[in-house]
């Protein structure tokens, strides 16, 4: 490959990364408080308001039920109020966060209802408030199943961001679409799929390793 | 064992009084489940008492409302003279800091160490952090865990992680203790062990324990006073040494089966009948020795005074709270079980006739 293909794949990356990153903290931001009372407010639970647990689950689902790449294209006004533009790395990331979310709020649901019931009622007995059940025995009981989920979330938006490249996003999928493909350059693809691989490598051994520090149940009651 | 690091007293005792409590829970279709009827019951302060009860009958739910996990439906739960039934909000948290509880599955925070979970109570209680290691250090002492402080639950054995759960439950210094089964998941021995230490919270630090249990051996070993409840109702209450020895209700005579009572031998179990046949034949008499009399030879005395002959088929003596409490099964010429019933009461020993046994050729 010459230097000028070589650049081309580093500012690529660069620009994967930026996504993935920018779009990951953005969507735990709204995620985990949504998957938090996604799994405390149905009826006689901690926060017990079901009306808002069945709106908030149908927009979940609902937002969860579109293909990405019809929700990149549908969101394109929002997009272009929000940024300004619809085209460019920076205006990928809101559709990108808008996938995330919702798959985030479920991941962190899923990883609270784990959670046996004893530990809140024990925490209730004790005299704790809702928010305190939440912060001190829901978060950290569930942390190692958060991490996992999101370690998921973050594999899936590497997937999504090459995608991002064909409505003009920037970014390795789109290197790999404009070189790989239709300048027919089989070694730009084949290096756009090797640092693909090396980084959905990485953030699964960094995801799993943070889970295993924090995960000190039982090895016969992990993965429940 | 003793309590190594007695702490302050607690209080000067504080009773929980349940006043015509019921617990009703509604069912689709305009049904209902009646899980208790107008309960009353006073739990006196500084006591062990035991609620005992078949799984279904109530006990649970009984025992939740003493900390407001379960509201009543009608009725009233006093803990000393708070109001749980009818306390909401931050006054019901309050309350709830003043009563600890322990339960069968420990509920402890796998991802916590025994000191942080002994010290969680305290961080919800917003008790500052040179205070909560201070006291945790005292309550690992107490609890006899002070070496595996920095362990996790996972790393515990039963037995252990009881005892975290019951140093968690006394680290805000509650007046009252609740326990919900808490050694039902534990082998024999540890079970002891568990029930010695909560014997000696209750004497050091003036704790009110109020514990539910199907096991009554586990009434028998600390329990002051005892419940019996059975389909929503208290059947039979009181001290448990009366209750034992005079056992009025047929829940309650099933569940001292074989705690109270010996077994017959299998080949006088199978001869024996309701009524008495024709011919020579042995009354079957059940002796309950209690109280002063429990060590009195009061056989060898009825055998002296009216010449009856005694066979004795079986019979054990053992300790309810610190008493002694005999059981025998005695047999006796049929011809004289009315004399000789009347001559063992008057002398304070209780007898129940079980039937007769046809002499043999």
């Amino acid at each position: 490959m010459s230097p000028q293909l070589v650049e081309l794949l580093v500012t690529a990356t660069l620009q994967t990364i930026y996504m993935v990153a920018a779009s990951s903290i953005l969507g735990t931001l709204i995620g985990l408080p949504l998957g938090v009372f996604l799994a405390t407010s149905r009826r006689g639970e901690l926060l017990s308001a079901a009306a808002a647990n069945r709106v908030l689950g149908l927009v979940v689902n609902a937002t969860r039920s579109v293909p990405f790449i019809i929700l990149v294209v549908a969101i394109i006004p929002f997009t272009r109020m929000l940024v300004g533009t619809s085209i460019g790395t920076t205006a990928a990331i809101v559709p990108l966060t808008i996938a995330a979310a919702p798959f985030i709020a479920r991941l962190v649901e899923t990883s609270i209802r784990e959670i046996d019931s004893g530990l809140i009622e024990a925490a209730r007995a004790m005299g704790a408030t809702p928010a305190q059940i939440i912060r001190k025995v829901l978060l950290p009981e569930a942390l190692p199943g958060i991490a996992l989920g999101l370690t998921l979330a973050v594999v899936s938006l590497i997937g999504y961001s090459a995608m991002v490249g064909a409505v003009g996003g920037e970014g390795l999928g789109d290197l790999g679409i404009r070189y790989g493909y239709q300048r027919f350059m089989p070694s730009v693809m084949l290096a756009v799929v090797i640092v693909l691989i090396v980084m959905v490598q990485l953030v699964q051994s960094v995801g799993e390793r943070i889970a295993a520090r924090y995960d000190k149940r039982a090895p016969k009651d992990r993965g429940r | 064992m003793t309590v190594a690091a007695p702490l302050r007293t607690m209080t000067e005792g504080t009773s929980i009084s349940f006043r015509g409590v019921s617990k009703v829970w509604p069912q689709a279709g305009g049904a209902e489940v009646v899980a208790l009827r107008g309960v009353t019951l006073d739990v006196p302060a500084r006591s062990i008492t035991g609620i005992i009860g078949r799984s279904g009958a109530g006990k649970s739910t009984l025992l939740r409302m003493a900390n407001g996990l379960e509201r009543p439906s009608s009725g009233q739960v006093l803990v000393g003279a708070d109001d749980v039934g009818a306390a909401r909000g931050a006054e019901l948290r309050q309350i709830r800091r003043s009563v600890g509880m322990i339960f069968q599955h420990f509920n402890l925070l796998a991802n916590r160490t025994v000191r942080a979970n002994i010290g969680l109570p305290l961080e919800i209680a917003g008790v500052p952090r040179a205070e909560i290691a201070r006291r945790t250090a005292e309550l690992m002492e107490l609890v006899g865990l002070a070496p595996l402080a920095d362990r996790y639950p996972a790393e515990l054995s039963g037995g252990q992680k009881q005892r975290v759960g019951i140093a968690r439950a006394l680290a805000t210094t509650p007046c009252v203790l609740l326990s919900d089964e808490a050694t039902s998941a534990l082998d024999p021995e540890t079970t002891r062990s568990v029930l010695a230490l909560l014997s000696d919270i209750n004497r050091e630090l003036g704790l009110t324990i109020l514990l539910i249990t199907h096991e009554m051996a586990v009434v028998r070993q600390i329990c002051s006073h005892v419940a019996v409840i059975e389909a929503g109702e208290i059947v039979e209450a009181g001290d448990t040494y009366e209750v034992f020895a005079r056992p009025r209700h047929p829940v309650t005579r099933s569940f001292l089966t074989g705690i109270t009572t010996v077994a017959l031998p299998q080949f006088i179990a199978d001869r024996l009948r309701p009524e008495r046949p024709a011919g020579p034949s042995q009354a079957v008499v059940q002796v309950t020795f209690v109280g002063d009399h429990a060590t009195d030879p009061m056989l060898a005395r009825l055998t002296r005074d009216l010449g009856v002959e005694v066979n004795v088929l079986a019979g054990a003596i053992e300790e309810i709270g610190a008493r002694p409490f005999g059981n025998l099964l005695v047999g006796l010429e049929a011809d004289r079980e009315d004399d000789s019933r009347a001559y063992l009461e008057r002398h304070g020993l209780m007898t129940r006739g079980l039937g007769y046994v046809a002499a043999t050729g």
